[in-house]
C-alpha cells in the first residue's frame, strides 16, 4: 500500500521522471555509433519496478515495441540476481537472450539497480539494437534459421559490472563475436553512459522529494493508468471479435502460417486471446512470449494513444498466449524476424477491434519491414554490409488518407539517406519512389508503398538476403475498405528478373557489377467504402499518378473523370 | 554614420517598433495591431507612428513571420520540380516517419503536386563521378511544361549534387534561359550538403517562399523608398543575423525563425550588458513557451528544423526550444486524475475564458487572473475591457477543482505549479542537453506573459535571479537593431582526415569568405569588424551522428591561411573528448561537412539610453490589491514600473505594471531596478 500523494506533487513528478528516460534516451542516440540506434532510435529507456520488474516510466522517443517488452528483461536480470544472491550497488547485468527478454538478439540489453540509502529502488535499463551479434548472417536476419545459434551468439544475463567494477572479460568476448567490433563497443559506451545519466538523475530526484514521496508517485501513477485504461474500456461495447491473418511462410516451408485473435470486452476489462494462431514452427518467424506480450501493449497504445507508458495500462487486459503456438517458442527456437509476427499481430488485433469500434482504429499498415542486406568485399578487401528495413503505406482512418511511405507501427525509425547509403557502400539507388497502385481502396485510401531499385556498383559483386512478408496476404482495409497491394521482391540475373520462390524470404542471392534487387512495398488498407470516396480526390490521385486510370475506374466508377 | 535605425518586428497580433537615434541616443518604442494578410501595412503605420521623416532613416531592420506563416498556412506559390529519374517522390517521401508516434493517424502533402514534379535523366554518383549527363532537352521541355501548368518558380533537384553540382548547374542555365523570373534555383546553390530529402526539402520550400517573401519585401522597400528612405533595408535570418534585402529575397527560407531569433539576440545583449553573460530566454505566448539558451554570451545554433510534420528546413537557426505552455494552455484534469496544462491551447483568440469570447475550459491565464496576478481591470494588450473573474474561478473550480478535490485557489494554484514545473523542466532540459548546470544561468522573460512566472523558476530550477527586460514586449525589434550582418555556408567534404587534400578544403573556405565579404562590401552599413569562423563537421569512421569542431584558421587580408591535417586531428579529439569523455582507440577520423559563418559587426548602442530618467518608488505606486500565494492572500503593493527610479529596491509581495507586460515578485524575492532600467529578481536576503 502507497503512501497518500497531494495531486500536485503527482503531476510535477510525472513530469520529472518522464524527462529522466528521456535524457537516457537521448544521450544514447547521440553517443551510439550504429545507425540502426543512432537515427532510427532502435532503443529505449525506462525505470522498473524493484520486485516485479513491472514498467514504471518509459521515454518517449525510444522503440514502441519495448515499452511493452523491458519488463520481461528485467525481471529476468531479477530472477538471475536472486539466483546468484548477491545485488550490489553498481552492479550492471548484460544479456541478449530473447527468450528471456523478448524480441531478437540483436537486441543487447543493460540492466542496473538502483539504490538509494543502500536500499533497493528499482531499476534502470537501457536496450539498443547492435549493428551485429555474429550468427550465420551479416546483421543478423537470417531468414534460413532453424534454431537461435544460426541467428546470433546467445549471451543470458551476466555481470558487466560487479559493484561498480567493470568486467573486461565479458566486453572481451562480446567483442570477439561481432563482426563490427568498434561498432559494438561505441554502443555499449553509450548504453553505459545512458544508465550512469539515469543514476545521477534520480539522485537528484530523490535527494529533492525523498524516496517515499518519489515512490508513492510511482504507485499513483500506475493504479491512475489503470483508472484511465478502464475508463477507454468502458465506453466500448461489450462483445466478441475475431480476427484472422497469414504469415506467408516461415523461411523454411512455403505454407502459410494464421494468426487468429478473438477480442473480448466486458465492461472495464478485455480479453485477447490468440487460440488457434498456428503452432510453433521450423523457421524465425517464432517469438518468444514477452514479445507477445508486449505486442498486444502496442496495438493497444495505437488504438488509445493518450494512454501512459507503464505497466498499470495492462492491468484490465488479459493476453492469452497459446502454450505452444508460434506466439511463445521455448529456447532455442529462432525468434530473429520477430518483427513480422508482431506486426501481424497488431494487425488482427486492429482487425478486430474495427469492428467493436470502427472510428478508433486504423486499417492495416503495410506489415513487414522488409529487413534487406547486400554484402560483399571490396578491392582492398575491405568487408561491407549494407542494411536496412524499408518503408510502406499506413493505413486509412476515419480521419484521411493513410500516410505515404511511413514506418512501421512497432518503431519510430527513420530511413537513411540514399546519399548516405551511396556514399557509404558500392550500390546505387535507381529508383526511390512511391510506388502507384499499391493503396487499399476506400472512402480514405491507404497510403502508397514504395518501389526502390538497388544497382551493385561493385566489381566484386554482392550477396542479399531478404526478410519480409505480405508476400501472399495483402494488408487489409478497416470498415469496408479494401485490401493494399502484395509486397514484390525481385532481383535481376543474366536471364532477367527473378521472385524467391518463399515469396518475401530469400538467402545468399549473388549479384554481379550492374545487377539489382528491387523492392515493391505494400500500400496501406483503406477505410470505409471505396464508394463514398470523394471523385475529386480520385482525380487528384489520378493526375499526380497514384493511381492508374484504368484501377480507378475499376475502383471507384467514372465519376473521377468528370471531377473538379 | 549619425540617423536613426529602425527595428520591425511582425509578429501574429503586434507588429513592434524599436527607433533608436544614433545622434541623440534616444530609443522610442511602438505597438501596432498586425495587419493581415498583407502586413506592409502594419509595418509602414508602425515606422509612421514615431518617425514622420524616412530620410533620417540610417537602417531599418526586419524580423518577419511571412515566411513562416506562409509555410505553416500552405499559402506559398505554385511551384514545379525537375528531378533526378527515379527520385520524383523524395520529398513526398520524407525519412519515413509519421506525425505521432502513436495512433498511426495523419497524411502528409508535400508543397509541390506529384504532377508537378518532373523527371530528367541524368545521374552523378557519390564520388562526385557523373555516370548520366543530364540530358538538357529533357529539362527544357520538363521547365516548359512547368511554365505552361502555371508554377511560379522552379526547384531543380539532382542526387548526389553536393558532390558534384556539374550537372544542376547546367539544367539551371538552361532554365534560367526560358523561365521569365528570378525564382529558379537548385539544391546546390541552396544547400551543397549530402542528405538528399533535407536538401531538396530546403531547396523546395525556399522556392515556394520566393515568390511571396521577394514580393512582399519589394513592396515594403518600395513604400520606404517612396517615404524617402535612401538607407539600407535589412532582414534578420534565423541564424540570428541580418542579410541586406536582395539576399533575403534569394534565400526566404533562411527567414524561418526571423522573429524569434531577434528576441533571442537582444536578449543576449541585454543580459551581457546587465553583466549576465548566460541565460536562458523565455517567451511565453499564448499557446507555446518558447526557450532558448545563451552560454558566453553565444546563443547556440541548431542546423535545422521542421516548420510542420515533413517540412524540413536545414539552415542554421537559433535554437529554440518549444513546449505547449502557454497563457491560452488548457488545463485539465484526465479520466486516470492526472492534471495536465495543454497541449491544446485556447490561443489568444477565443483566449481564456476570462476574455469572456466563448472558451470555457480554464487556461494558465485563468488561473493567474483568479490568484490576482494579472489586473481584471487592465488586460493587457489593450484588446479588451476587463477580465471575467468570475467565469474564471467557476471554470477553475467545475473542470480541475472537484475532480481533483480542491477548491478554486488551490485549484488555480496546481495549475500554475504544474505549469510552472513543465516550463522549468524546458529550462533544465536546454542547459542539460548542452552540459551546462542551469544553476549559474539567469532567466529572462520576454514577450507578454514570462514575467509572471519568473519567480517559479527561479525556485522550480535553482537559478539565482531572473532579468525583466525594460520593454519585454519589444525584445524582437530591439533585436534587430541589435543584430550583426551573418551569413552562414555549408559545404560537404565526405572524406578520410588521414591524407585530407588541405588545398581543396582550403579553395572551399576562400570561396565561403570572398562571397561572404563581398556581401558585406556591398552593404551601405558600416561594420565595427569583420570575422570568420570556421568548423568541420566530424565523426568516427562507422559513427553517423557527427560533432562540432572548431578550427582556429587565420584569415589574413581576406586571404585564409590553410589549417594542416595534424591541426585538425587536433582539434577533432578536442571537441570530441569534451562531446564524450574518451577518444575511440584506432579509429578512423572522417570529415563530412564544412561550415563557415563570415560576420560583420554592427555597431553597439548604449543600453544605458533605455534607462528611466528621474522618478522614485513613491510616485511608481499604483496602489494595491490582493493576491494570492501559496496559501493566503496578501495585500500587494501595485507599482506603475517604468516610472521606477534607477536603483529601486522593490521587496516581494509586489506587482510591476507596464502596458504590455506584469511583472510579478513573489512574497520571498525583490525586484531590483538596474542602471539599464531592466529588473532583476532575486531570493531576498534573510
Amino acid at each position: 500500500m502507497s503512501a497518500e500523494i497531494d495531486p500536485i506533487t503527482l503531476a510535477v513528478l510525472a513530469g520529472r521522471m518522464e524527462q529522466i528516460a528521456d535524457e537516457m534516451d537521448a544521450t544514447l542516440f547521440r553517443a551510439a555509433f550504429n545507425p540502426i540506434i543512432a537515427e532510427a532510435h532502435d532503443a529505449s529507456h525506462g525505470l522498473y519496478h524493484a520486485g516485479t520488474g513491472d514498467t514504471l516510466v518509459q521515454g518517449k522517443s525510444g522503440l514502441p515495441i519495448f515499452v511493452g517488452v523491458m519488463s520481461f528483461a528485467v525481471k529476468a536480470v531479477i530472477d538471475k540476481a536472486e539466483e546468484n544472491g548477491d545485488l550490489a550497488d553498481g552492479d550492471i547485468y548484460i544479456f541478449n537472450d530473447a527468450h528471456l527478454g523478448g524480441t531478437h538478439l540483436s537486441d543487447m540489453r543493460l540492466v542496473r539497480p538502483y539504490f538509494h540509502d543502500g536500499q533497493l529502488f528499482c531499476y534502470l535499463a537501457s536496450v539498443g539494437h547492435w549493428h551485429d551479434v555474429g550468427g550465420a548472417v551479416p546483421g543478423n536476419y537470417n531468414p534460413a534459421a532453424t534454431d537461435a545459434f544460426q541467428e546470433a551468439f546467445v549471451l543470458p544475463p551476466v555481470r558487466l559490472a560487479k559493484a561498480g567494477e567493470v568486467q573486461q572479460d565479458i566486453i572481451d568476448i562480446l567483442m570477439r563475436n561481432t563482426r563490427l567490433p568498434q561498432s559494438a563497443q561505441g554502443d555499449l559506451n553509450g548504453q553505459l553512459g545512458a544508465l550512469d545519466l539515469g543514476v545521477k538523475r534520480m539522485d537528484e530526484l530523490l535527494g529533492e522529494y525523498g524516496a517515499d514521496t518519489v515512490r508513492a508517485a510511482l504507485d499513483a501513477l500506475q493504479d491512475r493508468a489503470e483508472a484511465l485504461m478502464r475508463a477507454e474500456l468502458t465506453e466500448l461495447p461489450d462483445g466478441r471479435w475475431e480476427a484472422t491473418d497469414y504469415l506467408d511462410n516461415d523461411g523454411i516451408t512455403d505454407e502459410p502460417l494464421p494468426i487468429t485473435v478473438a477480442l473480448e470486452i466486458a465492461g472495464d476489462t478485455m480479453t485477447l486471446d490468440f487460440t488457434g494462431t498456428a503452432p510453433r514452427c521450423a523457421g524465425p518467424v517464432n517469438i518468444a512470449l514477452p514479445t507477445a506480450v508486449a505486442t498486444a501493449y502496442v496495438a493497444i497504445k495505437h488504438i488509445f494513444p493518450t494512454l501512459p507508458a507503464n505497466a498499470g495500462v495492462m492491468r484490465p487486459i488479459d493476453v492469452q498466449i497459446p502454450e505452444g503456438s508460434l506466439l511463445s517458442a521455448p529456447f532455442p527456437a529462432p525468434v530473429g524476424g520477430y518483427t513480422e509476427t508482431i506486426l501481424r499481430m497488431i494487425d488482427v488485433i486492429f482487425a478486430a477491434a474495427s469492428q467493436a469500434a470502427p472510428e478508433r482504429v486504423v486499417a492495416n499498415a503495410y506489415g513487414t519491414i522488409n529487413a534487406l542486406s547486400i554484402s560483399g568485399k571490396r578491392d582492398n578487401g575491405q568487408p561491407w554490409v549494407m542494411f536496412s528495413f524499408y518503408g510502406g503505406g499506413h493505413g486509412g482512418s476515419i480521419e484521411s488518407d493513410g500516410l505515404n511511405h511511413g514506418n512501421a507501427p512497432i518503431s519510430t525509425a527513420t530511413i537513411p539517406p540514399m546519399e548516405i547509403l551511396e556514399a557509404a557502400y558500392p550500390v546505387m539507388f535507381r529508383q526511390w519512389a512511391l510506388r502507384p497502385d499499391s493503396a487499399g481502396a476506400g472512402m480514405h485510401r491507404g497510403g502508397l508503398g514504395a518501389t526502390y531499385e538497388i544497382e551493385v556498383l561493385e566489381g566484386n559483386g554482392a550477396k542479399a538476403f531478404l526478410f519480409g512478408e505480405r508476400g501472399r496476404h495483402a494488408p487489409k482495409g478497416a470498415a469496408g475498405g479494401g485490401e493494399a497491394a502484395l509486397n514484390v521482391f525481385s532481383y535481376e540475373q543474366a536471364d532477367g528478373w527473378h521472385h524467391p520462390p518463399m515469396a518475401s524470404k530469400m538467402v545468399g542471392i549473388s549479384l554481379k557489377q550492374g545487377q539489382s534487387v528491387r523492392l515493391d512495398t505494400p500500400g496501406g488498407g483503406g477505410y470505409g467504402d471505396p464508394a463514398t470516396r470523394a471523385p475529386a480526390a480520385v482525380a487528384r490521385d489520378v493526375a499526380g499518378g497514384l493511381i492508374s486510370p484504368g484501377k480507378a475506374t475499376e475502383t471507384y466508377g467514372p465519376a473521377w473523370e468528370t471531377a473538379q | 554614420m549619425t540617423g536613426k535605425m529602425i527595428g520591425v518586428d511582425v509578429g501574429g497580433t503586434f507588429t513592434d517598433i524599436f527607433v533608436l537615434d544614433e545622434s541623440t541616443g534616444i530609443a522610442q518604442v511602438a505597438k501596432v495591431p498586425t495587419t493581415r494578410p498583407d502586413q506592409s501595412g502594419g509595418f509602414l503605420s508602425g515606422i509612421g507612428s514615431r518617425v514622420d521623416d524616412l530620410s533620417e532613416v540610417s537602417v531599418v531592420v526586419h524580423g518577419t513571420t511571412a515566411g513562416t506563416n506562409a509555410l505553416l498556412e500552405r499559402k506559398g506559390a505554385r511551384i514545379g520540380v525537375i528531378t533526378t529519374q527515379g527520385l520524383r517522390d523524395v520529398l513526398e517521401m520524407r525519412r519515413r516517419d509519421r506525425p505521432r508516434t502513436w495512433g498511426l493517424r495523419g497524411d502528409f502533402k508535400p508543397v509541390v503536386d506529384r504532377a508537378l514534379r518532373l523527371e530528367v535523366p541524368e545521374r552523378t554518383l557519390a564520388d562526385g563521378t557523373i555516370r548520366t549527363p543530364v540530358d538538357l532537352g529533357a529539362v527544357r521541355i520538363a521547365a516548359r511544361m512547368l511554365i505552361d501548368e502555371g508554377c511560379l518558380a522552379c526547384a531543380i533537384l539532382f542526387a548526389n549534387s553536393y558532390a558534384n553540382s556539374e550537372n544542376e548547374r547546367q539544367a539551371v542555365e538552361a532554365v534560367r534561359e526560358i523561365w521569365p523570373n528570378a525564382h529558379v534555383s537548385c539544391s546546390s546553390e541552396i544547400l551543397p550538403e549530402i542528405r538528399e530529402f533535407e536538401r531538396f526539402s530546403t531547396t523546395a520550400l525556399n522556392a515556394y517562399l520566393q515568390p511571396e517573401v521577394s514580393g512582399y519585401l519589394a513592396r515594403l522597400e518600395t513604400a520606404l523608398k517612396e517615404g524617402g528612405f535612401e538607407g539600407e533595408f535589412m532582414i534578420v535570418q534565423s541564424n540570428g543575423g541580418v542579410m541586406d534585402v536582395d539576399t533575403a529575397a534569394s534565400f526566404p527560407i533562411r527567414t524561418a525563425l526571423s522573429g524569434p531569433a531577434a528576441g533571442v539576440i537582444a536578449a543576449g545583449y541585454i543580459a551581457e550588458a546587465a553583466g549576465f553573460p548566460d541565460v536562458i530566454t523565455g517567451d511565453m505566448g499564448g499557446t507555446s513557451f518558447d526557450v532558448s539558451l545563451i552560454a558566453q554570451g553565444q546563443s547556440m545554433l541548431s542546423p535545422q528544423t521542421s516548420i510542420d510534420f515533413g517540412m524540413v528546413v536545414r539552415s542554421p537557426m537559433i535554437e529554440i526550444t518549444t513546449i505547449g505552455a502557454g497563457g491560452g494552455s488548457i488545463a485539465w484534469v484526465d479520466k486516470g486524475g492526472l492534471l495536465n496544462i495543454g497541449p491544446e491551447s485556447a490561443g489568444s483568440t477565443p483566449g481564456p475564458v476570462a476574455y469572456g469570447q466563448g472558451n470555457t475550459r480554464p487556461t494558465v491565464t485563468d488561473a493567474n487572473v483568479v490568484l490576482g496576478r494579472i489586473d481584471p481591470e487592465n488586460p493587457i494588450g489593450g484588446k479588451l475591457d476587463r477580465l471575467d473573474v468570475e467565469s474564471a474561478k467557476a471554470a477553475i473550480l467545475e473542470q480541475v477543482g472537484k475532480p481533483l478535490g480542491l477548491d478554486a485557489l488551490k485549484a488555480a494554484e496546481a495549475i500554475l505549479r504544474v505549469a510552472n514545473s513543465r516550463m522549468a523542466g524546458a529550462l533544465r532540459l536546454v542547459s542539460i542537453e548542452r552540459g551546462f548546470d542551469p544553476k549559474r544561468f539567469a532567466f529572462m522573460p520576454f514577450g507578454g506573459g514570462g514575467a509572471l512566472h519568473a519567480g517559479a523558476m527561479l525556485a522550480d530550477v535553482g537559478l539565482a535571479r531572473a532579468i525583466v527586460p525594460r520593454y519585454p514586449g519589444v525584445t524582437s525589434a530591439m533585436g534587430c537593431v541589435i543584430a550583426d550582418m551573418r551569413q552562414d555556408f555549408v559545404q560537404t567534404i565526405n572524406t578520410m582526415l588521414a591524407g585530407i587534400d588541405t588545398n581543396a578544403l582550403t579553395a572551399h573556405m576562400q570561396a565561403h569568405v570572398d562571397s561572404g565579404l563581398a556581401t558585406l562590401e556591398a552593404a551601405q552599413t558600416t561594420f565595427e569588424a569583420r570575422e570568420t569562423a570556421f568548423t568541420l563537421d566530424m565523426a568516427y569512421l562507422g559513427q553517423t551522428h557527427t560533432v562540432s569542431v572548431p578550427l582556429a584558421v587565420t584569415v589574413t587580408d581576406g586571404k585564409v591561411i590553410p589549417p594542416t591535417e595534424e591541426e585538425i586531428r587536433e582539434a577533432f579529439d578536442a571537441a570530441y573528448r569534451a562531446a564524450y569523455g574518451r577518444l575511440l582507440k584506432n579509429g578512423t577520423r572522417r570529415v563530412i561537412n564544412l561550415r563557415s559563418a563570415v560576420t560583420g559587426k554592427r555597431p553597439r548602442f548604449d543600453l544605458g539610453t533605455l534607462a528611466p530618467e528621474g522618478g522614485s518608488l513613491e510616485k511608481a505606486l499604483k496602489g494595491t490589491r490582493q493576491v494570492h500565494f501559496d496559501e493566503a492572500w496578501f495585500e500587494t503593493k501595485i507599482y506603475s514600473r517604468l516610472a521606477l527610479p534607477v536603483g529601486a529596491e522593490v521587496p516581494g509581495p509586489a506587482i510591476l505594471e507596464q502596458p504590455d507586460t506584469t511583472v510579478l515578485i513573489e512574497p520571498d524575492l525583490v525586484g531590483r531596478i538596474d542602471t539599464y532600467g531592466n529588473t532583476i529578481i532575486e531570493r531576498a536576503a534573510s
